[in-house]
């Protein structure tokens, strides 16, 4: 039993590319649920579309990276307007139905064989694609402290990550601030109330929606320079519910609710899973099999994103007033 | 209780008719492998391998395999592709090497094979009156499988507002619910009628009384509501993958039928039977609703729950009985698709989406839109397989999904609802 | 009636050249509807065939329950569509503009089921009714300078306003804990934050207690004073009797009788469109003021 390693594969993770990923996905998720009440079951849509942008775009059509990038955005809020303008009119409920649905259309397009030759079928997309990024790399040597161990290119990632994630979380700060947030939070709220007081509801709703499957795009791109490869079923709807409970955890429409979620929710899952892991491997537990590490992960992912929603909405710093209100 | 009694009965007699022989004895991983055609495949080598334990058969003309193990346990069961057949390979690519289960007695295997690596090729070539019909009585029958999960989602939906994403996860419970009683024994014509009991009360009405009435109590609001299903399908698909592990199973009796040949189209009995009580089952919900007197506040609590609810119906007895039905009728679904396909953790879940546009085809919380828009779905799903690659046909439906909302959003029997 | 203050005189005086129909034209109308009609299956919500609001009056909108009010309000400010109709606001044609274009153009309502954003405080809630609000925009809402001065003169506008509906102390409270009468009196101060030409209250009263509805009816006529016309539902007859220059009553979708207060009530068609409705009950929704002798 090796404490030190367990703790140290658990900061790692909490701090790295993973939990990047998922901050980003999970602060789109903010704009969109936590702040203007849409619900988007297919984040991971927006991230699949980031990632195999750059994956197509490079690999498969050797074109630049710095070409993808911006492409990539582009198809993004192509994306949320065809997602939002059948939806946004309608109840809650349809956003919901038809953002997860797109989000598995979009996985078994690139995963079918039919498109193969462009997207890679179920193998998807595997080279050098964030060679360019990478050639950047300041660092020269790897991190390799007791608790945290990188690779001099994780390292990179992680800075540029983190950083994106400063200057994202500040433009969410300014932007919750100002009239344009509070007209959204209405819009959660009431959506008729609003609207009766002279503001195109639609309107903002769909720059959530975009703002917020941009942020997603991004977490998908980070996704393709880190691990240079896209599959298609690591975009498995899944992710998009990850994203839910770090938001969650963090507190929704907080701003810095999924960066404390993300933390948390991967140093939790990666402590549990090597915790247990390492106590099979021991022998200390015997009735648990070293492949049933999986599922467990998963089951606490859905009793935590139940009990928080019925519980926490606000997140587990969340503030008591508003507690107070839900119970109500 | 008593139509479900009825139910049970004719269900029973039925199934008894196709009753197969007793299994041989003896511990052994079993199959039989069989194109996309329906032909078998002969000559196909098929190697099980454990610690200490490797054995390699060959399928029979019948397409039949039988590799007898020393003892139950974890065994890795890969076929070579190179013995397939020219153009015949793995629906889902990771069946070509999975692990599996064996306890005692026969583990049966199953395999889906697709023509061709393209499809392309494959559909274009097979314009044929005869695939057209067969693909209309599949797309009926799958019609029939999806209208008996998307009753219950829509009655669920009309009584509490909630969109419950984790109903297809009722499905695989019901589909569970039989294995369980199935290897412990019973014979499915027992064990299916039995589980439909059993998980409607257990995850129908339980889940219900322990998760949602409390949650109401709270006034959770609708959107919260959705996350939780959410969180529960997540829950219980991984507490079922858990428990059961990830390799397919089926039940004992009826697993390897033969279609019966009608004209040009092959039908399995065991998916005339399930059709045929399937339909019976949505029948007797519907006269129900209609006839009955809490079918008629069941109606009532859909229209307008607060009036209802002034009116002296009993609100919350309505909506158990709505999750037990919905349960039930789920549960049904998910034993017919478990017998004509395989019994998986994931098995609902994949079957989620095309119960949302059956819905949203019909029109959210209407109960004849739910019925005809699964037929359509049902139907446009195994037709597009003519046009399309049968990989993509559910995203075919999911398209029609998303054209309906931008037409007509309030689905094709949904109306309008108040503001203000 | 003690309905006193300038506007108030000239709005009666001009009103008493009106003939008494259903119908009738007005000298100045804000707003005018004609065959306008909303069914719900077999059932015609709404069928009217033509009404007149004149400007700068405060008009009541009267009906049993049922009657097609809230629908009506529904139609005009764009919230639900007509079958059939047309209607025209200060002389533009409204037919079928979205809800919030109609807000827009200064013709804004309240709901009967009040709307408080429950998570937002007091004062934001204030402040989304203003109009025309520059850090609205997504762009400009990221640079703070550019709307920072307009946002303070909201501010200070809204806080005249909560003082006013007696709710400054809850500025910084969430919406959401208010009681109810507070949360009628929010969602009418926060339509008045948009400077409206017509405010449209859909019960402005129910629920509001009876010391409260004296000052409330006090703001209903100084909004009067300011030079906004009024169109209420309300179902208490005092408080019609005592602020509106004009009544309207509707029954089963269609307008029965128009005239000033006194008149209306004693028109023998509204009293049986309500005894109709109501059997012996009172006619004020609670029951708790009148009694259908006294009133009629
Ligand atoms: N969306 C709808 N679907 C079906 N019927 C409706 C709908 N909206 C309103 N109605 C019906 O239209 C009629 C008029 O309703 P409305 O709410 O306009 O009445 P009201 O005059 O505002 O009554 P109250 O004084 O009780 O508020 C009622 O019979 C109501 O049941
Ligand atoms: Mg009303």
């Amino acid at each position: 039993m090796d404490l030190t390693f367990v703790l140290g594969q658990s900061i790692t993770q909490a701090l790295g590319v993973t939990a990047i990923i998922y901050c980003l996905a999970a602060m789109g998720l903010n704009l969109q649920f936590g702040y203007t009440g849409l619900l988007n079951f297919g984040q991971v849509a927006f991230a699949a579309i980031g990632a195999y942008s750059v994956g197509v775009i490079v690999i498969s059509f050797g074109a630049s990276l710095w070409a993808a990038i911006p492409i990539g955005l582009l198809a993004s809020v192509a994306l949320a307007l065809v997602l939002g303008i059948p939806t946004l009119r309608l109840r809650a409920d349809y956003l919901a139905i038809v953002t997860i649905a797109t989000s598995e259309i979009i996985r078994l397009m690139v995963r079918s064989i039919a498109l193969r030759d462009t997207f890679g079928g179920a193998n998807g997309i595997n080279g050098k694609m964030g060679q360019a990024f990478h050639d950047l790399n300041p660092f020269h040597a790897d991190i390799d402290l007791p608790f945290l161990t990188w690779t001099r290119q994780d390292l990179w990632v992680v800075t540029v990550g983190w950083s994106l994630i400063a200057i994202f979380t500040l433009a969410t700060w300014l932007l919750v601030r100002s009239p344009w947030g509070r007209v959204v939070k209405g819009i959660r709220e009431d959506e008729n109330a609003v609207v009766s007081l002279g503001k195109n509801a639609y309107v903002y709703k769909m720059q959530a929606l975009i703002l917020g499957g941009l942020l997603g795009t991004v977490g998908g791109i980070v996704w393709a320079i880190a691990k240079q490869s896209v599959q298609p079923d690591n975009f498995v709807p899944d992710v998009t519910f990850f994203s839910y409970t770090i938001l969650l955890l963090g507190g929704a429409a907080r701003v810095f609710g999924p960066i404390v979620g993300a933390i948390i929710f991967w140093f939790l899952l990666v402590f549990v899973g090597e915790f247990l892991n390492q106590m099979i491997a021991a022998g200390w537990i015997t009735f648990l099999l070293p492949t049933d590490v999986g599922p467990i992960r998963f089951i606490l992912v859905g009793l935590g994103l139940m009990g928080l929603m019925i519980f926490r909405p606000q997140g587990i710093f969340g503030d008591k007033r508003e507690l107070a209100l839900d119970a109500r | 209780m008593l139509s479900g009694a009825l139910l049970a009965g004719v269900f029973a007699c039925l199934l008894l008719a196709f009753a197969p022989p007793a299994a041989a004895a003896g511990t052994a991983i079993v199959g039989t492998l069989k194109g996309p055609d329906g032909a078998p495949l002969a000559n196909v080598s098929v190697t099980a391998s454990a610690e200490g334990f490797t054995d390699t058969v060959v399928s029979g003309p019948d397409g039949v395999f039988r590799i007898e193990v020393p003892k139950g346990g974890k065994y890795l069961l890969s076929v070579d592709e190179t013995t397939l057949p020219a153009g015949v390979s793995f629906t889902k690519p990771e069946d070509q090497s999975r692990s599996i289960l064996v306890l005692m007695g026969d583990k049966k295997v199953l395999f889906g094979f697709s023509s061709g690596d393209g499809g392309g090729g494959a559909t274009a070539s097979s314009f044929t009156w005869a695939r057209i019909s067969q693909l209309l009585v599949d797309g009926l029958f799958f019609g029939i499988l999806i209208a008996l999960g998307a009753v219950g989602l829509n009655l669920i939906f009309g009584t509490t507002g909630l969109t419950n994403f984790s109903h297809g996860e009722l499905l695989t419970l019901g589909a569970f619910t039989a294995i369980v009683l199935n290897e412990l024994g019973l014979n499915l014509i027992i064990a299916a009628p039995l589980a439909v009991l059993i998980s409607a009360m257990l995850w129908g009405w339980g889940q219900n009384k322990i998760l949602w009435k409390p949650l109401r109590r709270r006034k959770t609001g609708l959107i919260a509501s959705m996350v939780v299903t959410i969180g529960l399908a997540i829950t219980i698909r991984y507490t079922l993958l858990l428990l059961f592990g990830g390799s397919p199973r089926s039940y004992q009796q009826f697993a390897g039928q033969s279609g019966l040949a009608f004209g040009p189209v092959s039908i399995t009995p065991k998916s005339i039977v399930f059709a045929i009580l399937a339909a019976i089952a949505i029948a007797a919900t519907v006269s129900w609703l209609q006839r009955s007197r809490i079918g008629k506040a069941t109606r009532a609590v859909s229209d307008n729950p607060a009036l209802a609810s002034a009116t002296g119906i009993d609100v919350e007895r309505v909506i158990s009985v709505v999750w037990i039905l919905g349960a039930g009728l789920a549960a049904f679904a998910g034993i017919y698709l478990g017998s004509t396909q395989d019994v998986t953790w994931n098995m609902g879940q994949r079957l989620l989406l095309v119960m949302f546009a059956a819905v949203t085809l019909g029109g959210l919380g209407t109960i004849y839109g739910a019925i005809v828009g699964a037929l359509v779905v049902g139907m446009f799903v195994q037709l597009s397989t003519l046009f399309i690659p049968t990989e993509m046909k559910t995203v075919g439906a999911l398209f029609l999904m998303i054209i309906i909302l931008l037409v007509r959003p309030q689905g094709i029997l949904g109306r309008r609802e108040r503001v203000g | 009636m003690p309905a006193n203050g300038q506007r108030a005189l000239e709005a009666q005086a001009v009103l008493a050249g009106v003939p008494k129909v259903p119908g009738a034209p007005k000298p100045d109308p804000i707003l005018v509807a004609s065959s306008v009609v909303r069914r719900f299956g077999g059932l015609s919500a709404v069928d009217v065939e033509h009404v007149e609001v004149q400007r700068g009056s405060i008009t009541a909108l009267i009906g049993p329950n049922g009657a097609g009010k809230t629908t009506f309000f529904n139609l005009l400010t764009g919230f639900d569509a007509p079958d059939e109709g047309t209607w025209s606001f200060n002389g533009r044609s409204m037919g079928r503009l979205s809800p919030y274009r109609v807000a827009r153009l200064g013709m804004v309502r309240t709901f009967q089921l009040t709307k408080a954003l429950n998570r937002l405080r007091v004062i934001d809630n204030m402040l989304l009714g203003a109009k025309g609000q520059r850090g609205e925009h997504l762009w400009a809402s990221l640079l703070p300078f550019l709307w920072r001065r307009q946002e303070a003169n909201n501010t200070e506008r809204a806080d005249l306003l909560l003082k006013r509906f007696s709710l400054d102390a809850k500025r910084t409270d969430f919406a959401g804990s208010l009681s109810g009468g507070q949360r009628k009196l929010l969602e009418m101060a926060r339509a008045l934050m948009s400077e409206p030409e017509l405010i449209m209250l859909d019960e402005p009263m129910a629920g509001v207690n009876p010391a409260l509805t004296q000052s409330l009816l006090q703001h209903i006529k100084m909004i009067r004073e300011e030079g906004a016309t009024v169109l209420f539902v309300e179902h208490d007859m005092d408080m019609v009797h005592d602020i509106s220059d004009w009544v309207i009553v509707m029954a089963q979708g269609q307008i029965i009788a128009e005239g000033p207060p006194g008149d209306v009530m004693k028109n023998p068609e509204v009293i049986d469109a309500y005894l109709g409705a109501h059997h012996e009950r009172a006619l004020t929704e609670s029951g708790e003021s009148l009694t259908t002798g006294d009133t009629i």
